[in-house]
């Protein structure tokens, strides 16, 4: 058997016929009652979901699936398999769920293909395994399971605020129908009976909502930059290309819920009035993609899209373009040259693209996850989502938090909340470890030392000590992490990236890279104006940084230099030792060891002094040798070479 | 291949200069690189100069110009996979099987793609082999994998 | 409208719709540009413009910002030559540190820049360039080393030549400017017309130098160097040698090039006033048969090396009558021994041109007579300065010289090849006396003077109607070419100059800093043509005896075997 994957033929005539006709006001009871089977609110059968996204797939899902598959077929059983998104738990994944009639539905973790079977027999036997079980869903008419926590009491749950990920994890991604079925589409409804164009910016300016890529421009403010522009055409650009390493907050937004970025985008682009809207996905993400088109084509057959959106006379079809990879297409000026089929070099503004863009009309770009917040802001209203956040940012806010944490995961926090918040949801650092910082927002972001950790996450609330909130990308370090070395990844991921268009970023950026790559190493030679570089170089980093800031083209120069100043004032003690001391404490700096004889293991059998290319090993034969230090380079050929395990390194 | 590169273009009538990057892809996907003659077809087709075609696959990741390999191997360095160790991956790669990024071996069954984040953050640093991931490597299990496959051949 | 601005605490005037640049330039400050090119569109590339605006967090570039209404702006703060410095030690920081063996020394712009800004220590140790020194073309070396990447020879070569040879290739620090699959220019679809040279503010495109080869033959005893010189070197020369920018320094000229050992000095305009001989009769003849129509001028090699590139099954179309050097070439070798009795195997035959494609075209295969090329060596007009300095020729004190016979008298007609629409008035002047056997009332075609663009001429010689079309810089041609394929614009001559205004603004002519500069040389061809006593080729007592000596009459037999070319099909990647 396969998971069931779409809606069938008469399930999608009875939604058409007797739910959407009303999404607009409060359903009728029998709409709702069509609704509830959707919902899996009371099973026939039992049903097993599986998550599936990029991230379960790398971690085995796929194979889970075929286990489960082949679990129900030779057991003969009349089960349902059903494809979800993610919670958001990816350090449990694959995660599997399974619903049994009259009992909640519970989720375990880690279940890989050899754990399925297992699992799988106990369940069916009414046992749920401890050790796999992470929880189970509340429900006023389901018998509960014993000793499994409930959903919205586990903490990882409880001190999120999910709004945009409400349906992740719980409905099935590929299938329209339970979107619509939790309450999806019922905002287009109300939008496109009840409100003008105009209306819909209002209320957006008013909603105060900011640009989530990392600007944090107010998106009514833009949006009605372009409606008053005069044109026949005007087009909206929902950005998912997402190229910031270690962020996947909006691939898997669209993996889990694609329905809520596509209503989000019609009514954005209903909003500034345009006919056309363009997803730019990044081609990698081949899941994602598919995904993204299977929604947009189930929204097209429900009537949600194309010609004359349920009957309102409005209008749109989305096209769907692939991002041939490259970071500096973040930009929307770069963007747009990227989908006009150019270089995706930044171009000067203004004109801003909200007069002059996308083939010369009006444009506006936005991104996933600014795009998602709108379907609630016009659903529950203005009050509503003022509500969430601080004085000064509305909402919520996605981060996917990675690197040296216990667990990796992806969550929507409230603003306002301390970022400590995201440092707990992510359960700390891995025993035995330091907790170093908690890089927030990537390559144009900063590391952020513990102490600052109570600031409050907000755009204004976090410049005001220097920290960027960028577009949600987290990384904890811990102690293992080279501040020097994580600096220079992320200038050399800049030099590589910029478009290379304007001198100081393209220059700039080069040069930052070798200066600190220069500190990072050891001199190649000991002449005395080899040393002098590497300070003159370390003298020169702020200027650059300034000018940098000052002078750049666009937004990826400007903030290029960030994370190395703010690196360079709350870690100055390692900068430092990497230069004067010549040591690096995580040990990641290879060229910057030195190593050492152990000389009970040595035997003498010069295999290490010969191989040696400074010649800074010296000794007796069949005696233990030694290094010289200020002859070593720090190569380690000796270690590789040795058969004794006698050389290592400090 | 000239049969694909006709067929493309066919599907693509009479299109304009913003469906030169599907285009591109489309036939890149189908061939497993560019080449000088996608580049005269398309840019008669489009009726763009070549070089405007070459400066633009030349400035994104996506687009190469040497053929894969027959194992292509991807590595993620996204910030995450490089704090888990993605770099000495790399310098594996490089170091033994002499091949950067974007490179493929002389013998043609390796090629090395380095990419900034497949988005499977938990369990790097990610490796995938013709789209197959592997979780989880350091040098020492990577030359396992590797020799596997070369012992294949 | 007009605006009040505030620049440095000083209110200036400003207009609407101008950028900050211009309305800074208009009130006599300068600011430092590097990738700002009058005639092109603004990128904000290079960011050396940039100034500090009231109310703006980062430095604006001056270039791409329009004014606006109260604006505070200050140009020399300390920020932003700071900036301004940075930047530029940006630049040098991957620049080769060899100003002093640069072509470019001290014409660069890099070089002023630092200058200006005062830079005076190099902060980063050099690094050898990966790329390597581009030698394939006999017109433009390029050195990408030297490339700062400003983008001008792109956009130029893009928006002004529709050629685009070059493209950024990659991206970050590994950009580069390259051709399609990075190729050699010389396999590269590159016209050779050299405007990129001019635009290239460093030495990373610049002419490939014959100045050796000619020295070694002025020194040769044994050969004999003869030399012709084009007609619109004089009129762009003379600010160069510190003679007043608005004098014909023809004779001068032709002392200097004495004083260097040319045994023969020639003048290319009385072989131009042949070629209008030629192109009379050719275009009569087409006409009469009304086949390949319209004719399209082959007097520039940039321009004919175009037309066998993008409209090979345009060729018949060409002239088949070669360029004046050519002409001159082919005279120089087949019809001047003859008269100077001399060995033609002795003959050492160098021109210097205003352009970098005739370096080309010197070395087709069609321009060669036995394997040996018709002209042995081309120098360009900075070539030339270069040559009358390393001679140490003080100009001030020399006076002016005629030129050599058979070839020494040039109808005014011939000296306006140097102009764009200069051919045409030319050959209009011809072709009326040959058709009506009278001269035009007004030789003056004020229609066809500083055309920019396209213009179109009627003319009426007697009976017969002539459509004249007048093109310079290719930027319009592939729209016009399209039309006249379709016929739906109808012509029958079309004189084509690759480079914008003709010949005075060649790639091979002295650097300028603005496109007045380039105007002004036209003035004084136009001025010559009011004083001069032979206005049309046809009155040249010279070329009268040429066509008397040996080629009997146009389009005869001999002059079709001597100055008559023929065109082939170029397979390069466009």
């Amino acid at each position: 058997m396969k998971p069931v994957l779409f809606y069938k033929e008469p399930e999608k005539e009875q939604v058409i016929n007797e739910v959407i006709p009303y999404l607009h006001d409060d359903l009728p009871d029998s709409a709702s009652k069509v609704l509830s089977a959707f919902r899996n609110d009371r099973v026939k059968i039992p049903i097993v979901y599986v998550g599936l996204t990029t991230s379960s797939e790398v971690g085995g899902a796929r194979k889970t699936i075929e286990a489960i598959e082949k679990y129900i077929d030779e057991n003969e059983l009349d089960a349902k398999l059903v494809i979800v998104g993610s919670h958001g738990l990816c350090s449990y994944e694959p995660i599997v769920e399974v619903q049994l009639p009259g009992k909640t539905r519970v989720a375990f973790g880690k279940v890989t293909e050899n754990a399925v079977p297992p699992l799988l027999d106990g369940i069916f036997n009414g046992y749920a395994l401890p050790e796999l079980s992470l929880f189970q869903y509340s429900s006023d008419i389901l018998e509960p399971w014993a000793h499994i926590p409930l959903r919205d009491e586990l903490p990882f749950f409880a001190n999120q605020q999910r709004v945009l990920l409400k349906n992740a994890g719980i409905i099935n991604p590929e299938n329209i129908i339970e979107y619509i079925a939790y309450g999806g589409y019922r905002a287009l409804a109300k939008t496109l009976r009840k409100y003008t164009s105009d209306t819909v910016c209002r209320l957006v300016e008013e909603s105060e909502l900011r640009g989530r890529g990392g600007g944090g421009f107010l998106t009514g403010k833009k949006w009605r930059a372009a409606l008053e522009v005069p044109a026949n055409e005007r087009i909206l650009i929902c950005n998912a290309d997402e190229s910031d390493p270690g962020a996947f907050m909006d691939r898997l937004l669209i993996e889990s819920d694609p329905q809520r970025v596509i209503e989000g985008i019609i009514l954005s682009a209903y909003a500034i009035g345009a006919s056309k809207a363009l997803i730019y996905i990044r081609n990698l993400y081949s899941l994602t993609t598919h995904r993204i088109e299977e929604a947009i084509r189930q929204a097209y057959d429900f009537g949600l899209l194309g010609y004359n959106i349920l009957d309102s006379g409005y209008s749109l079809d989305i096209v769907i373009r692939k991002g041939p990879g490259a970071y500096v297409c973040g930009e929307e000026t770069a963007l747009i040259k990227s989908l006009e089929g150019k270089r995706g070099m930044p171009s000067i503004k203004p004109p801003f693209p909200t007069e002059h863009g996308y083939d010369g009309k009006p444009t506006v770009v936005n991104n996933v996850e600014t795009i998602a917040n709108i379907p609630d802001i016009l659903l529950n209203g203005v009050e509503w989502f003022t509500a969430l956040g601080t004085e000064k940012s509305k909402g919520t806010k996605m981060f996917s938090v990675s690197g040296k944490s216990n667990e990796t995961c992806f969550i929507e926090v409230e603003m306002g909340k301390p970022l400590s918040v995201i440092y707990d949801l992510a359960n700390g650092v891995k025993s035995g470890r330091t907790f170093k910082a908690l890089h927030l927002g990537g390559p144009s972001g900063v590391p952020v030392t513990p102490e600052e950790l109570e600031f409050p996450i907000g755009f204004e609330e976090l410049q005001e000590h220097g920290i960027p909130l960028g577009s949600g990308g987290v990384q904890i370090l811990d102690d293992t992490v080279c501040m020097v070395d994580l600096t220079k990844y992320f200038m050399h991921f800049i030099r590589n990236e910029s478009c290379g268009k304007c001198i100081p970023c393209r220059e700039g950026s080069n040069r930052m890279y070798k200066i600190l790559d220069n500190i990072s190493r050891r001199p190649y030679s000991n002449e005395s104006h080899n040393t002098l570089e590497r300070f003159k170089g370390v003298i020169q980093l702020e200027t650059l940084a300034e000018v940098m800031r000052d002078t750049s083209l666009c937004g990826l120069g400007q903030t290029a230099s960030k994370p190395l100043l703010k690196a360079l004032k709350s870690f100055r003690d390692e900068f430092e030792e990497h230069i004067f001391d010549r040591k690096c404490r995580a040990s990641v700096c290879r060229d910057l060891r030195t190593f050492y004889i152990d000389v009970d293991k040595c035997t003498g059998c010069t295999a290490c002094a010969r191989k040696c290319p400074t010649k800074a090993i010296f000794g007796t034969p069949r005696s233990p040798y030694f290094v010289v230090e200020e002859k070593c380079i720090g190569c380690g050929i000796c270690m590789d070479t040795c058969k004794f395990s006698a050389v290592y390194f400090k | 291949m000239e049969k694909i590169i006709d067929e493309v273009l066919e599907q693509n009538g009479h299109a304009g200069m913003d469906s030169l990057i599907p285009i591109l892809q489309e036939i890149q996907d189908r061939i497993g690189c560019l080449t000088e003659e996608v580049i005269i077809r398309v840019s008669e087709h489009l009726n763009v100069p070549t070089s405007k075609i070459y400066g633009l696959a030349t400035f994104y990741n996506q687009f190469r110009f040497e053929k894969k390999g027959k194992y292509h191997i991807r590595i993620c360095n996204g910030t995450s996979c490089r704090l888990n160790g993605s770099k000495w991956l790399i310098e594996y790669i490089e170091k033994n099987l002499k091949i950067k990024n974007g490179e493929t071996s002389r013998n043609g069954i390796f090629s090395l793609e380095v990419v900034n984040c497949m988005g499977a953050c938990e369990f790097g640093p990610v490796i995938s082999i013709n789209d197959q991931f592997y979780k989880t490597q350091d040098p020492d299990s990577l030359k396992e994998l590797l020799d596997e496959l070369s012992n294949e051949e | 409208m007009n605006y009040t601005i505030e620049v440095n605490n000083r209110k200036i005037e400003a207009r609407k719709g101008d950028t900050i640049l211009e309305t800074l330039k208009r009130n006599g400050i300068k600011v430092p540009t590097l990738c700002n090119m009058e005639t092109l569109s603004p990128t904000g590339a290079c960011r050396l413009c940039v100034v500090e605006v009231e109310g703006r967090e980062n430095l604006v570039t001056s270039c791409s910002h329009f004014v606006e209404p109260d604006m505070k702006i200050k140009t020399h703060s300390t920020r932003v030559v700071r900036a301004r410095k940075a930047l530029v030690e940006l630049l040098l920081a991957n620049h080769p540190d060899d100003c002093l063996y640069c072509e470019r020394n001290g014409e660069c712009e890099l070089q002023n820049l630092a200058a200006e800004l005062q830079v005076r220590e190099r902060k980063v140790q050099h690094k050898s360039f990966g790329q390597k020194l581009d030698l394939s073309s006999p017109g433009i070396v390029r050195d990408p080393a030297k490339c700062i990447l400003c983008g001008r020879c792109i956009r130029i070569c893009d928006e002004v030549q529709s050629v685009s040879t070059f493209e950024f290739v990659k991206r970050g620090c590994n950009m580069y400017v390259g051709t399609t699959m990075s190729r050699d220019l010389n396999f590269s679809n590159c016209i050779f017309c050299g405007q990129c040279v001019l635009a290239c503010p460093t030495g990373a495109l610049r002419e490939r130098s014959n100045v050796e080869e000619v020295m070694d033959a002025l020194s040769n005893s044994t050969l004999i160097p003869i030399v012709q010189v084009a007609p619109s070197i004089s009129v762009s020369i003379a600010a160069e040698l510190g003679l007043k920018a608005t004098k014909d320094v023809n004779g001068v000229l032709f002392a200097a090039l004495r004083k260097m050992g040319f045994k023969y000095i020639f003048d290319s305009a009385t072989a131009a006033d042949i070629a209008i001989m030629e192109i009379v009769q050719e275009l009569i003849s087409r006409k009469e048969k009304s086949t390949d129509l319209p004719m399209l001028s082959s007097c520039c090699p940039a321009w004919v090396k175009f037309v066998e590139q993008y409209y090979p099954e345009q060729l018949s179309w060409l002239s088949t009558v070669k360029s004046p050097q050519q002409i001159m070439g082919s005279l120089i070798k087949a019809y001047f021994p003859g008269i100077g009795n001399i060995n033609p195997s002795n003959i050492y035959s160098v021109s210097v041109m205003p352009c970098l494609a005739k370096k080309f075209e010197a070395r087709r295969e069609e321009m060669t007579t036995k394997g040996v090329s018709d002209v042995d060596s081309v120098i360009s007009t900075r070539e030339l300065v270069k040559m009358i300095n390393l001679y140490g020729i003080d100009i001030a004190s020399i006076d002016s010289q005629q030129a050599d016979p058979p070839f020494s008298i040039r109808s005014s007609a011939g000296k306006l090849f140097g102009v764009a629409g200069g051919s045409s008035e030319a050959v209009a002047r011809t072709l009326n006396f040959k058709i009506t056997g009278k001269d035009l009332h007004n030789v003056r075609i004020s229609e066809l003077r500083s055309v920019n663009g396209v213009k179109e001429f009627k003319f009426k010689a007697g009976k017969q109607e002539f459509t004249f079309l007048v093109v310079n810089g290719l930027k319009n041609i592939h729209d016009l070419m399209k039309e006249l394929i379709a016929g739906s614009v109808k012509a029958d001559y079309v004189e084509v100059m690759a480079c914008p205004g003709g010949c005075v603004n060649g790639g091979g002519q002295p650097f300028v800093a603005s496109t007045k500069d380039v105007k002004l040389r036209a003035k004084v061809i136009y001025d010559i043509d009011e004083t001069n006593a032979i206005k049309c080729a046809h009155k040249n007592p010279q070329v009268i005896e040429v066509y008397t000596n040996q080629l009997e009459e146009p389009g005869s037999e001999k002059s079709i075997k001597l100055l008559h070319t023929r065109f082939s099909k170029r397979e390069v990647l466009l």
